[in-house]
């Protein structure tokens, strides 16, 4: 039988590699108490994803990613229209954080999509998964963000 | 950081409750070792005594999905049923089973395997008529080989034309156990 390029490990060993890692990053976002229902949140929604995935690539990276939509709801409900909270904090991805300076001033979504796709390199599949929308929503944002870049440093 | 095992099993439980998983399963301690057990919301799916659980979650992945989660709340009535059968308090199981992954001529054989009763024997020949091919005999003993359910489906209890145990996929002193268990060797 053909191996696949990368197989999608059982949830299981996903779980257990990137729980400890989730639920730091959610209690420097949000405190330890709220960072409980929200690291419940963040493996539930990955859970429900899951199914969708293509391949096994860059499930740190993507796990993350909906680790800090989860922040950004709870900070959000909990101050509608206040400040956003420090982004989480992603190690060993320069491109991603250099990335991050430059897009800072795009709208939330259009950002998101942008640092996913050119920062992390996932599919828009899986940004969009990450983005609770449409993959064809995701492109759209994606390259809105990059035309709204390029007007902005002319 | 140490991980708070009450935050494991809640988030275990929710998608158990939420019906997340594609499939769940538990280390089920036995008289006969530690077993490797895995369910879908259709049934029990998988029996093991494979040492290395690794390699059977990712057949199991491949055959049912991959959204599969190490959930003792799911498994727990079939625990249930398998501590009675130890303990000699149960002769039958009443589960559901999964054998989406099965052929037709092993879903016949295996149907046929169920019914043998506990503390009984049937030879592979016997086994393999009543499953409507009685050239079969060969084949049969490759499908007990196989069973993705043993225990359970009770290919402990099918022996060779001349009385022999033959052999168990699970090493031959298991099968002497089972059948001691249930009274059909002394």
């Amino acid at each position: 039988m053909m191996e696949a390029v990368s197989t999608i490990p059982p949830f299981e060993t996903f779980y257990v590699e990137h729980r400890t890692e989730v639920l730091g990053v959610l209690r420097k976002s949000l405190g330890s108490q709220r960072a409980e229902d929200a690291f419940q949140e963040t493996f539930l929604r990955a859970l429900r994803a899951y199914g969708r995935l293509t391949h096994g690539e860059h499930l740190r990276a993507w796990v993350l990613t909906i680790a800090r939509n989860v922040a950004l709801d709870a900070h959000r409900r909990e101050r509608p229209g206040g400040e956003l909270p420090e982004p989480v904090h992603v190690d060993g991805l320069p491109a991603a954080v250099e990335l991050a300076e430059l897009t800072d001033g795009l709208p939330d979504t259009e950002r998101r999509a942008v640092v996913l796709r050119y920062g992390y390199d996932l599919d828009y599949e899986r940004i969009a998964h990450a983005l609770g929308s449409s993959p064809d929503a995701a492109r759209q944002a994606a390259s809105s963000g990059v035309r709204r870049l390029r007007r902005s440093m002319r | 950081m140490t991980f708070s095992t009450d935050l494991d099993r809640r988030f275990r439980d929710a998608a158990v409750q939420l019906e997340l998983l594609d499939a769940a399963y538990d280390t089920v301690a036995s008289p006969v070792g530690d077993l490797l057990v895995a369910a879908t919301r259709d049934g029990l799916l998988r029996i093991t005594f494979d040492p290395d659980p690794d390699a059977v979650l990712e057949r199991i992945s491949r055959d049912v999905g991959p959204a599969m989660l190490r959930a003792s709340r799911a498994i727990d009535p079939i625990r249930r049923e398998l501590d009675e059968y130890f303990d000699g308090q149960r002769r039958a199981f009443d589960l559901s089973l999964d054998l989406r992954a099965t052929t037709a001529f092993t879903h016949r054989v295996l149907d046929e395997l169920a019914r043998v009763p506990y503390g009984r024997t049937a030879t592979y020949g016997e086994l393999a008529s009543r499953a409507g091919r009685p050239q079969a005999a060969r084949a049969v003993g490759m499908v007990m080989n196989r069973n993705p359910i043993p225990i359970v489906l009770p290919c402990h209890r099918v022996v060779g034309a001349s009385g022999d145990l033959v052999g168990y996929a699970g090493g031959l002193e298991r099968k002497i156990q089972l059948l001691r268990l249930e009274g059909a060797m002394l």
